[in-house]
């Protein structure tokens, strides 16, 4: 894919440079770790050392008198003053129990890393200093941290709200799946451990809060996906009204969910603040990241597919147990059911799926949207298990999902689960990896290499993916507390150059390029003169935040409509100034002309002057070039692929080596390929960390063992292939510019993508299935187990044979 | 008990008293106000927090800023101090060799010293240069075309 195009003829489409690098790689741009306020004040959180435990006496007169503190507040202190942290996706129809969450633990702590206290103090390392010096007494409680096991009758209870720890049991189902089962002539099962992820944004959360006593205001700084969102709730959890709370997502160093949430150290900044009268930074380091900020995925999934012997499948029929952590987080109970079950029957045509699936109670830290939510856990299981049946039927994994797919359709698709798709090309994208990888090519390389002891494996995953959250009255209908729609604002200056403003809130995938490059397609300024402003509530129009692919889909859309608009306006502007019919003005590239008189002509820029200065305007004409558009969107938009790993295995180490990775990705119209493709290196690198490395993993007793960056394996550069990027495009039928979602695609299906191809290799030795992350440990065990039942050397082309 | 240091940062000398368990990265920060230097982990795993002292790419949260007392350090502040890009955040710009831009500064100093002593490195080289800089946005991908950009133009 180009990433530098001569000349390009329309801005739409093109790969140019990012207009918000240059304070980024100058280092002038602001996070909010890099604001400090005259007056401003440390806060650093008293932590729980354990996974479950009733609070006993809490001795602060240490801390209190320690250099430079301010002032130690517990619980206690919070009374009448903060409310619980709500959760704000109530799943209907599924029994939900929402348990309290205090913004500091009050009698009982659930998780390592609940909040027991904070410091504040004149410098952070005093804030630190003085935590060490509070003395919390704690009776300890049995623990249950495994989302399979707390749910039954002997594990302890965590809240008195959820009786058995369970927050939930949503059920999706769609067709007769008795029936698809009773006739099947197969069915192949797995269980599946959706291992716990950390997500790892490389910076870490915080917040920097300024409360005025005198007008009741408060300023909040926050690393954030939707400051919007935050601002509804800090106004609903420390009583303060929205007017008065303006908070600002500067810089945001990534978020991949894990900022989507408002956690405790959020709310703790802000009521620190509030008591104090002055402005209060909290940052959490690292390894407090990994228990205060949300977790990902943590399921325990049995899928079980039924087909016929031909290889026509079915029906899939599921259980999950999700893990929810100690506390249902903000967003948390939509992402493994709405986000996660709808999306079972993937690009293929699947006449049955029925899923239950149990939201569980764990002592953890809350789990959350983490890069794909949902999305791919529902991928993985329907993708495991083609690869399954593919091995029992004894039939080529890609022929089999060829002979499953929902042929090509370019304006809606019904499927089981009862949504509609937008469009879909479904086979173009599996032909065009299986093309570009030459498959048959690659599979005869296979049987060549195991013949001389060398163990490559091929991985084909599909997906298609739900994104561009949503209608707001679907929204509405699946519980989500909010609306999903977009605003955006298009102001003309006198000078001819424009502000953007939107609700959504970017945190590095690069809207302030793209969004420009909409309006520079739409209305023929140059980018260049187009400022797109985000991430302040106090300047931009409402808008529900960047996640689930939503911003270019949504916001994006929003920017469309606003920027035609202003063209609509223009063309009655210039039919007056021209003396002629509005009917006979056309516009092309940036000039609204008399038709056939394209020298009769007003560019862009005079209207915007015209406008501006208002001396001419038609009759009934408000002054001024700016629009605004709220744009609730009429679908979800659905892009999909078709990815190919390459692995080879170490037969001696088990060690897994990723050899090639290719991913064709349709995200209809792409504004800027040059951003679309790293999106997709992004996403495929996360999923593949869930595949091969990542794993976040509490001990028996609570103790999250993967505590810091030193314990939990994020990809590294050297570990990774070159990831080859290819595209089909199949335009969404609905949105105003054609384009869908793409920052999570490549989550959604690499994991999957590896996974396979890591058991295609082990096939020789008969191993079925094994818990991710694949280390060459669990690798080298599996294929040692599989050796010693006697199944190694089944497979004629097995080791042994040639080696 | 407070200790005097001298530390050239950017081509402008500081004297400061400061704590002696004071961390480079935060004598940076929070004491000189060069916030450019990110913090990503607590472990000097993650890269961000890399600048120049004396020439040699350190992460400046492993060093005490009174071990750095009469050295030179180089910020990402002090690489373009006149808004003109040198030619890595130049060819990070062109490839795309960032999104959030947060461990970005780490990543041009990392980049930086691989090219001083290899100006013509292979993606394997880079990827192995890089092996200390963690990236949870770009799948490191286009950081490598940009080093490698980098090392065709000329190197910085």
């Amino acid at each position: 894919m180009a990433t530098t195009v001569a000349a390009p003829a329309r801005v739409f489409g093109s790969g140019i440079k990012r207009r918000e690098d240059p304070r980024l790689l100058t280092g002038t741009a602001r996070y909010t770790a890099d604001f400090t306020l005259p007056g401003q004040l440390y806060a650093a959180i008293v932590r729980s050392p354990h996974g479950h435990a009733r609070i006993g006496k809490i001795d602060t007169a240490a801390a209190k008198m320690a250099p430079g503190v301010a002032a130690v507040f517990t619980a206690a202190d919070t009374e009448g003053v903060l409310h619980p942290i709500p959760c704000a996706w109530l799943v209907p129809n599924s029994n939900l129990k929402t348990a309290p969450y205090p913004p500091l633990a009050k009698t009982v702590v659930r998780y390592v890393g609940d909040a027991v206290a904070v410091v504040v103090a004149e410098s952070a390392q005093q804030a630190s200093d003085a935590v060490e010096l509070i003395d919390v007494e704690y009776e300890p409680l049995p623990v249950t941290i495994d989302p399979e096991q707390a749910v039954r009758p002997d594990a302890p209870q965590l809240h008195a709200e959820a009786p058995g720890n369970l927050a939930f049991h949503w059920t999706v189902a769609g067709g007769d799946v008795d029936a698809a089962f009773s006739k099947a002539d197969v069915v192949v099962r797995d269980r599946i451990i959706q291992q716990r992820l950390i997500p790892n944004a490389m910076e870490p959360r915080g917040a920097l809060a300024h409360y005025l006593p005198a007008t009741g205001e408060l300023t909040l700084w926050n690393t954030t996906q939707n400051p919007h969102i935050v601002r509804f709730i800090v106004s609903l959890v420390c009583g303060i009204p929205e007017d008065r709370l303006r908070v600002i997502a500067p810089e945001v160093g990534g978020g991949f969910g894990s900022k989507i949430p408002q956690i405790q150290g959020d709310f703790i900044t802000v009521f620190c603040s509030m008591k104090l009268g002055r402005p209060v930074k909290w940052i959490e380091s690292r390894s407090e990241n990994y228990q205060s900020t949300t977790h990902g995925r943590d399921h325990v999934q049995d899928v079980e597919m039924a087909a016929t012997k031909d290889g026509r499948i079915l029906g899939l029929r599921c259980t999950v147990w999700a893990g929810m952590g100690a506390y249902l987080s903000t967003a948390a109970p939509g992402i493994p059911t709405i986000l996660h079950g709808l999306m079972l029957s993937g690009p293929y045509q699947l006449g049955a799926v029925k899923e239950d699936v149990y939201g569980v109670y764990t002592n953890t830290t809350p789990v959350e949207a983490y890069r794909g939510a949902g999305r791919p856990e529902a991928t993985f299981m329907l993708e495991r298990v083609i690869d399954q049946l593919a091995d029992e039927l004894k039939m080529d994994p890609a022929e089999l999902r060829r002979k499953n797919l929902i042929p090509p359709f370019d304006d809606g698709h019904d499927v089981v689960t009862g949504l509609k798709y937008d469009s879909g090309n479904y086979p173009a994208a599996l032909d065009k990896v299986l093309t570009h990888v030459n498959y048959a090519g690659l599979r005869a390389e296979q049987a060549e290499l195991r013949k001389k002891g060398r163990y490559i494996g091929i991985g084909v995953g599909l997906y298609v993916e739900i994104c561009g959250l949503g209608p707001s009255q679907v929204a509405g209908a699946v519980g989500f507390q909010g609306g999903l729609w977009e605003s955006a604002i298009v102001r003309f200056h006198p000078s001819g150059k424009a502000h953007v403003f939107i609700g959504s809130s970017p945190h590095g995938q690069g809207e302030e390029t793209t969004f420009a490059q909409i309006v520079a397609d739409e209305l023929g300024v140059s980018v260049g003169d187009v400022k797109v402003v985000h991430g302040d509530t106090e300047t931009t129009p409402m808008g529900w935040g960047t996640y689930g692919s939503r911003t270019t889909a949504v916001s994006g859309a929003a920017l469309a409509v606003a920027a035609r608009k202003i063209k609509e306006k223009a063309k009655l502007l210039t039919s007056h100034l021209l003396e002629a019919a509005v009917e006979d003005i056309d516009y092309a590239d940036g000039k609204f002309f008399v038709r056939g008189f394209p020298e009769k002509h007003k560019t862009i820029q005079d209207i915007a002057l015209m406008a501006n200065v208002a001396w001419n305007m038609p009759q009934g004409m408000e002054p001024g070039l700016e629009a605004t558009t709220f744009y609730d969107p009429p679908n979800f938009v659905f892009p999909f692929g078709a990815h190919v790993a390459i692995v080879e295995i170490d037969s001696e180490t088990g060690h897994v080596q990723l050899k090639r990775y290719v991913a064709v990705d349709d995200c209809g119209h792409q504004i800027n390929p040059m951003i679309v493709e790293g999106q997709v290196h992004g996403g495929v690198v996360q999923g593949i960390g869930q595949a091969l490395w990542e794993h976040g993993v509490y001990a028996a007793n609570g103790q999250l063992l993967t505590g810091s960056l030193n314990d939990y394996a994020i990809p590294r550069a050297d570990l990774l292939p070159e990831i080859e990027v290819l595209s089909t495009v199949t335009p969404s039928p609905h949105h105003p510019l054609g384009v869908k979602g793409i920052g999570e695609a490549g989550t959604i299906v690499s994991t999957c993508t590896v996974y396979n191809a890591v058991l295609d290799a082990l096939k020789p030795f008969g191993v079925k299935s094994i818990h991710m992350p694949l280390t060459p440990e669990r690798v080298f065990n599996a294929m040692a187990a599989s050796s010693a039942a006697g199944t190694r050397g089944a497979d004629p082309a097995g080791p042994g044979t040639g080696a | 008990m407070a200790l005097s240091v001298s530390i050239t940062v950017n081509g402008r000398r500081f004297d400061r008293d400061i704590e002696p368990r004071l961390l480079l990265v935060h004598f940076l920060r929070d004491t000189l106000g060069l916030t450019g230097t990110k913090i990503g982990c607590d472990t000097s795993q993650c890269g961000s927090c890399q600048v120049l002292l004396d020439g040699v790419t350190v992460k400046s949260c492993t060093c005490l800023a009174a071990q750095a007392d009469g050295s030179s350090v180089t910020t990402i502040e002090g690489v373009a101090p006149d808004g003109k890009l040198d030619g890595i955040q130049q060819a990070f710009w062109e490839k795309h060799g960032l999104q959030c831009g947060f461990c970005t500064p780490g990543m041009i100093f990392a980049a930086r010293a691989l090219l001083a002593t290899n100006s013509n490195p292979s993606a394997e080289q880079i990827r192995h240069a890089l092996e200390g800089n963690m990236c949870r946005c770009t799948g490191y991908q286009n950081i490598v075309r940009s080093v490698q950009a980098a090392a065709a133009a000329g190197g910085r």
